[in-house]
């Protein structure tokens, strides 16, 4: 088992933070995060909260521009370019790398809406192509024998479950390359879970997956690699399998034995 | 312990008849209002220009007056108050210039009507030279408007949950994109139930009008906006002090009119607000 | 390309929106120029002090007067009638409505507020003229029940609704722990309401009472209508009355542009500006107070 996950070893970087510090109205969020994102796999980033998991994730897709007061230092790297270089339109970025939130937000509009939002603000207008994304993607995010009958209905009329499952179906209509998950499953039951969770291993061999977790079941269930963040520095980081039974660091394994809480 | 009870009991009775005191005699004014007015609702009434020095006929142009002194209100108010409003809540970091702004909407909404009357007719009528115009009327009540205008879709805006802005922006959408195709659509039936509030105070007012664009007696109906009109509240106000002779039915026939014109915008408003409500608890 | 273009479209977008947001500041910036401009000769003609204290208006005689002091007491003598009759009142009419009132009859009793509310200044004057004067004459036994009384009654009702409303936000606003913990004190509900719910609101209260009197001293058509208008300084609230307001209305329609009277009523109006400005700033004041009290208890 430990040698088939590590056998991911060999994929290539598909992003990459270098030193990484973020400031955020002069607190220091970030403290020199190197970190290397393997195309094709899940990538857990764990920690007890306020350890700036999510605000790394957010720096991977540029979300925390939206926030007034921030300021980045260092390198995140997309396919060996930087994604803060001048040049970078945010909102081209956030085409590749899409974003799944902790709680499920569908916008007040039909499934079909939902899902075709995205692709109709990047240009498609075609009633069958948008059937066509609408479909594939459902389909891609398990959702498509549920909802297909009710595609014009109010996607605000959906379970959690089912409402999470929609929010992953609009990333993947845009297409992107990579996506970030940032705790998609603290609002959800165990069963909608499991389903989430089988839905990420079914995911990972068409895109990239980086999800934020606080559940260390979960991050051991669905990664491939694991890096542990602890008051805004990446501590650890290691094959999932590594980290969880044998961390080579004393405050990762207080932390997986739950000393930390 | 016993006049401990009393004392609560005389407390809140009293203000009780109070509430009843203040609310009754007010209600029941407004019904003998109606009570009077509603006779001189005939079809000659709606329908005709008034005839013999206002004492007869009807108060047609005066109905199309404050329908066309509405109409360029909204023109006026809306795009303006639900612009500043965006570019407050979606667009703008707190600043020296949006500081100025709130400032600005502050005191213009406490500015009197009689006021706005002013500065519209120094501005628009002489200085501008739109002349005691529909326009010139249009634009002092969108002015007087706007604040309020403002204040209700901010907060409409402001009450679109985040969750929605980050979703559509993690999908690669433009700041436009997302205010126009998520928020906005979301804020509307709020924005709206303000805007119809607002407008519907405009369409009550007479000091602001009364300099920039009413006229006691024209039988004509306006046909550009440079044309001066007839509006039901300087109608009111003329008949009921300036013109001789003018029966009471009649008097009380217009102020029916507007009355109903006003409750009407209100009652849908009130309206949109309760199905939206309805909606949210569903 | 395509992404620099459409940033062009986006940037655009944006500098129209900080575009109309700024023309509030160019309005108001307008509003006090142009009064200003307007106004200022009557100021120069007079004299600052002998135009707000002086007791003569005679804009048409020969040489002309222009002392505006009876109005400036006429709106006074109004303004703060309508508050004696609309702040108690309304006060307690929100207590009676959020603290007692059974549910429905609360809601009815705002919808009703609400379009009480709505009702134009006019329709206000028009049934103050014709139905409440009458019935006030007859029962006080005076020669016209057009008068400063009048007036202020009038504007007390049409202040109610603004006083009710907020007064009824700020008693919501008293956090339900407050009330709990008195009741669990033995405290009756009455006790609770008078010692703990009203001081707790008590700046929310006043910034009620300070938009009332805003809302009643700007207040024009009504006053125009049922205060009688007659220029005189008066001696009791049974006088008639002209104030501010209903003066510029009055007399604006008989002006000749750039003359003397034009002139000397936006020299009125400059003064009404300033009076309504300094209440604004007082309320905005109690209303800063207010938030920063509610931030520092959810703290």
């Amino acid at each position: 088992m430990k040698m088939l996950k590590g056998g991911y070893m060999g994929n290539k970087n598909k992003m990459e933070t270098r030193n990484l510090n973020l400031y955020y109205k002069g607190f220091q969020a970030l403290i020199n995060v190197s970190l290397p994102i393997k195309e094709n796999t899940v990538t857990a980033l764990i920690g007890p909260s306020g350890c700036g998991k999510s605000t790394f994730l957010r720096t991977l897709n540029r979300m925390n521009d939206v926030i007034d007061g921030t300021r980045i230092e260092g390198e995140v790297l997309l396919d060996n370019d930087s994604i803060y270089d001048v040049g970078v339109d945010p909102v081209v970025l956030r085409k590749k790398v899409g974003m799944v939130f902790q709680r499920p937000n569908p916008f007040p509009m039909s499934i079909y809406d939902n899902i075709a939002y995205g692709p109709r603000i990047h240009g498609h207008k075609k009633k069958d192509t948008l059937n066509e994304i609408v479909e594939n993607s459902l389909r891609a995010a398990a959702l498509w024998d549920e909802v297909k009958d009710r595609l014009h209905k109010s996607a605000l009329g959906l379970s959690g479950g089912q409402q999470q499952r929609l929010v992953i179906a609009r990333v993947l209509a845009v297409d992107p390359q990579v996506i970030l998950m940032d705790e998609p499953a603290s609002a959800l039951d165990p069963i909608s879970t499991a389903k989430l969770e089988d839905l990420i291993h079914q995911l990972k061999s068409n895109y990239t997956i980086v999800i934020v977790t606080h559940n260390m079941q979960q991050a051991a269930r669905v990664s491939d690699f694991t890096g542990f963040f602890l008051n805004g520095e990446m501590i650890e980081y290691d094959v999932t399998n590594t980290i969880f039974t044998a961390p080579r660091i004393k405050r990762t394994e207080d932390y997986i034995t739950g000393r930390f809480g | 312990m016993m006049s401990k009870r009393l004392k609560e009991k005389a407390g809140f009775g009293a203000l009780a008849v109070l509430t009843f005191m203040a609310v009754v005699p007010v209600v029941s004014i407004i019904g003998y209002l109606i009570w009077i007015g509603w006779p001189a609702l005939t079809w000659e009434f709606l329908t005709q220009p008034p005839r013999k020095f206002l004492t007869e006929g009807g108060i047609f142009p005066a109905i199309i007056g404050t329908m066309a002194l509405t109409v360029g209100t909204i023109l006026v108010a809306l795009p303006l108050g639900i612009g500043t409003a965006i570019y407050l809540v979606e667009y703008s970091r707190e600043n020296f210039f949006t500081k100025l702004i709130r400032i600005a909407i502050i005191n213009l909404a406490g500015v009197p009507s009689v006021v706005y009357g002013l500065f519209g007719m120094g501005m628009f009528v002489l200085t501008l030279g739109l002349g005691r115009s529909l326009a010139a009327g249009a634009l002092t009540l969108g002015i007087l408007t706007l604040p309020i205008i403002i204040s209700t879709a901010e907060e409409a805006l402001l009450a679109v949950p985040d969750s929605y802005r980050y979703a559509s922006l993690a999908l690669g959408a433009t700041r436009w994109q997302t205010v126009r195709r998520v928020v906005l659509p979301v804020a509307l039936p709020s924005i709206l139930t303000g805007a119809i509030l607002g407008i519907g105070r405009a369409a009550g007012e007479t000091a602001p009008i009364m300099f920039t664009a009413a006229v006691v007696y024209t039988p004509r109906l306006p046909d550009s906006v440079y044309d001066q009109v007839m509006a039901l509240p300087y109608h009111l106000y003329a008949i009921s002090t300036e013109v001789p002779n003018v029966s009471q039915q009649m008097a009380f026939g217009a102020a029916l009119v507007l009355l109903a014109i006003v409750g009407a915008m209100n009652l849908v408003a009130v309206v949109i607000r309760t199905k939206m409500r309805l909606k949210r608890m569903r | 390309m395509k992404t620099r273009l459409s940033d062009y479209y986006e940037k655009g977008i944006k500098y129209l929106l900080g575009l109309i947001a700024g023309t509030s500041i160019l309005i108001l910036f307008l509003i006090f120029f142009l009064l200003f401009r307007e106004g200022i000769g009557a100021f120069h003609y007079v004299g600052v002090l002998d135009f707000i204290f002086g007791t003569k208006w005679l804009p048409v005689s020969e040489p002309p007067h222009f002392g505006a002091l009876p109005m400036i007491i006429g709106s006074i003598i109004v303004t703060l009638g309508a508050g004696i009759i609309a702040i108690p009142a309304g006060i307690g009419i929100a207590v009676y409505l959020a603290e007692v009132a059974p549910r429905s009859v609360r809601e009815i009793a705002k919808a009703v507020i609400e379009l009480l509310a709505g009702i134009p200044s006019v329709v206000y004057g028009f049934l103050g003229l014709t139905v409440l004067a009458p019935i006030i004459k007859d029962l006080l036994d005076l020669p016209s029940a057009l008068t400063a009384f009048t007036a202020a009654l009038v504007l007390a009702i049409m202040a109610l609704p603004t006083v009710v409303s907020i007064s009824e936000d700020a008693l919501d606003a008293v956090p339900r722990e407050y009330r709990e913990a008195s009741l669990a004190l033995g405290a009756t509900k009455w006790e609770t309401t008078v010692k703990i719910v009203l001081p707790s609101a008590r700046s929310g209260l006043m910034a009620a009472s300070m938009l009332g009197l805003g809302r009643a001293v700007g207040e024009t058509m009504a006053v125009l209508m049922v205060a009688g208008n007659a220029m005189i300084i008066p001696h009791s609230i049974f006088d008639p009355v002209r104030t501010i307001t209903a003066n510029i209305a009055a007399e604006m329609g008989e002006t000749v542009q750039g003359g003397l009277h034009y002139q000397a009523l936006f020299g009125l109006g400059i003064i009404l500006f300033t009076i309504t400005f300094v209440i604004n700033l007082i309320t905005d004041l109690i209303f800063t107070k207010t938030s920063s009290v509610k931030r520092g208890a959810s703290l």
